[in-house]
């Protein structure tokens, strides 16, 4: 026990003396939530808008005031002339310009028929489009406000719905996902750099040679990244909870016990790696392969897997990662009760049983073969 | 006759179809330093693992402080300390935690390692580098660090697999005053090499070749059979036979 002691420690040390490597590893979920939840949304948030009003009446004034005074857009300029207009465009400082045809009431009373032009910075396609759609919506819902009690003539202005979530249910989604990745990286893929490292270096030779077993060297090196990646899991919900208000619906036991499961799995994924592999150029790059980039594409976390081809759904079912992200989205944001993520627990200890099968007989046969 | 520390009988191991080590039998008493010469890819390596408890052999047996190397492997490490060319120390741990994790590895008191840790260290004169990670020491100051880690817990034998590798001549003779002073207080040294001139340094040499023992005696006796001024003309002698080529 004492051996294993001073070699836990040695690991510690490893870790906290690579000052950089252990920023990056505590930082990198608080970055990721970050950029996640504020930067990288679909959510149009204080758009700045500039109009060109070329009639000046009450209707459109009315209509800018409800574009202002909605959270959506930030009226910047009301611009006066084409010219302007452009080189607000150009310079970026603004995402759409509201036109107002000249005479524009009365076009709308008398003629039922009023011009207004949507001018818009389409570079990402997407935002454009959730912009444009925000604006006609707006549009839309005050005129047929104003028009409220005239004959029903000029009420024929198109109707748009939106089906979007103003809750920004895609905050939500993605913070299982964030887990998934995180806790995967920190216990397979550094578990096994470190693993490899003793090998590359010729350490483990030494280490072998002397009489502590070969199974709490592996253990011993596995303590840390098990202590990092609870840090991080704790780091993670307590982000998500207090800054992105993402709610923890469900059991936070089932949560822990869960993901208590999934750093299992990704432990010994890492042993498993490190027992195939000899350099840690090697480790990297298979852990990165075979683990990150499935993780990200194919567990669901970035594109949904009801929409992939049969074939890649299939394989996606023997991803780990796929199976956590789908119980801790259950757990967390639907607040489901236990008997609904018995399927991904299960999946999860088979996953375990199969795996600790195979690292325990490759990590043997590699110690006596040579 | 002293007691016999390191015994192998036809001691073999096969790696498919290559045979790394071929039937090699010799003896080392308590006390002994000895050398194991070889050019690269003759199985040294591979011989001294199978003593070490790190391999197993193939056919053949053996003992090392008295345990089967077959059967005994755990209690053969307890008795034996390992140091190798290739890792000295681990860098980014300072002098002492190198020294405490090994000790405590091999199971000694915190007491008995505090107290051996500044023993050496005073001995080596580097008290100062007490607190200095490792990667901050020259390759030569690493190296007899390495060694005093290897004979910390006082191993009965400690096997060196070329410890002196890219040092110069001047810290590889401090090296060997070392390996003597440890052997004054009744360890036996197995030590690999391919320089020349360490092996004059050993009271009894084997020289393998293609996985063979091609000669084993001293090397006074060795220079005298062949008719060589060095240990060189020695080597070259029997190493030319190799058919063997280096990896």
């Amino acid at each position: 026990m004492k051996q294993f002691l001073a070699f836990v420690k040695k690991e510690f040390y490893h870790i906290f003396r690579d000052t950089r490597t252990m920023l990056i590893l505590l930082g990198m979920p608080i970055v990721q939530i970050i950029l996640f939840g504020f930067a990288i949304t679909t959510e149009v948030k204080n758009t700045r808008i500039a109009v060109y009003d070329l009639s000046n009446d009450v209707v459109t004034q009315q209509i800018i005031q409800r574009l202002q005074a909605n959270t959506y857009f930030t009226v910047v300029e009301s611009v006066g002339s084409p010219e302007r207009m452009d080189e607000l465009m150009k310079a970026g400082k603004v995402s759409m310009v509201v036109v107002f045809d000249a005479d524009f009431e009365s076009n709308m009373l008398h003629t039922g028929e009023a011009a207004i032009q949507l001018i818009v910075d389409a570079t990402d396609p997407n935002q454009a489009t959730t912009i444009t759609n925000y604006a006609t919506s707006i549009i839309t819902q005050s005129i047929q406000e104003m028009t409220t009690g005239y004959s029903a003539s000029f009420t024929i202005l198109p109707q748009t719905r939106m089906l979007y979530n103003p809750q920004m249910e895609g905050a939500y989604n993605f913070v299982p996902g964030v887990m998934g990745l995180i806790l995967m990286l920190i216990c397979a893929m550094m578990t096994s750099i470190a693993i490899v490292r003793e090998k590359e270096k010729g350490s483990m030779e030494i280490l072998l040679a002397s009489p502590i077993k070969p199974i709490f060297i592996i253990i011993a090196k596995a303590v840390p990244y098990f202590t990092l990646s609870m840090v991080n899991l704790v780091t993670i919900l307590l982000l998500s909870f207090f800054v992105l208000k993402v709610p923890i619906a469900g059991s936070l036991f089932l949560i822990i016990t869960g993901s208590l499961l999934f750093i299992l799995v990704a432990l010994l994924l890492g042993l498993l790696i490190s027992n195939l592999v000899q350099t840690q150029v090697a480790a990297m790059l298979i852990s990165g392969m075979a683990l990150m980039m499935p993780t990200m594409l194919l567990s669901g976390m970035m594109f949904p897997i009801e929409s992939m081809p049969a074939v890649l759904q299939w394989f996606s079912s023997i991803i780990p990662a796929r199976w956590y992200i789908e119980m801790i989205r259950k757990l967390m944001i639907q607040g489901v009760s236990g008997i609904y993520v018995v399927k991904e627990f299960t999946v999860l200890i088979v996953m375990i049983l199969v795996l600790l099968t195979i690292s325990l007989k490759t990590f043997k046969t590699r110690l006596s073969s040579n | 006759m002293s007691e016999i520390v390191i015994s192998a009988k036809e001691l073999t191991k096969k790696f498919g179809n290559f045979t790394a080590v071929d039937h090699i039998t010799f003896e080392v008493s308590k006390g002994e330093i000895f050398g194991f010469l070889g050019a690269n890819g003759a199985g040294k390596t591979t011989a001294m693992r199978m003593l070490c408890g790190l391999s197993y052999p193939t056919s053949g047996s053996g003992t090392v402080a008295g345990f089967n190397i077959s059967k005994d492997q755990e209690k053969i490490k307890q008795n034996i300390g390992y140091m190798s060319q290739k890792f000295s120390l681990y860098e980014d741990l300072k002098v002492w935690e190198n020294m405490r994790l090994f000790g405590g590895i091999y199971g000694m008191k915190e007491q008995d390692i505090k107290t051996k840790t500044d023993q050496i260290l005073e001995h080596l004169g580097f008290m100062d580098e007490k607190n200095t990670l490792v990667r901050d020491l020259p390759l030569g100051w690493k190296q007899r660090l390495a060694f005093s880690v290897s004979i910390f817990h006082t191993p009965k034998i400690v096997f060196l697999d070329e410890p002196t590798g890219g040092v110069d001549p001047i810290t590889r003779r401090q090296f060997w005053e070392m390996i003597y002073e440890a052997v004054h207080s009744g360890i036996t040294v197995f030590v690999t090499t391919h320089y020349m001139d360490e092996a004059e340094y050993c009271d009894r040499v084997s020289i393998m070749v293609d996985g063979k023992i091609e000669a084993l005696d001293s090397p006074k006796k060795l220079k005298e059979q062949t008719n060589s001024q060095t240990m060189d003309e020695v080597f070259q002698k029997f190493a030319r036979k190799a058919t063997r080529n280096a990896d």
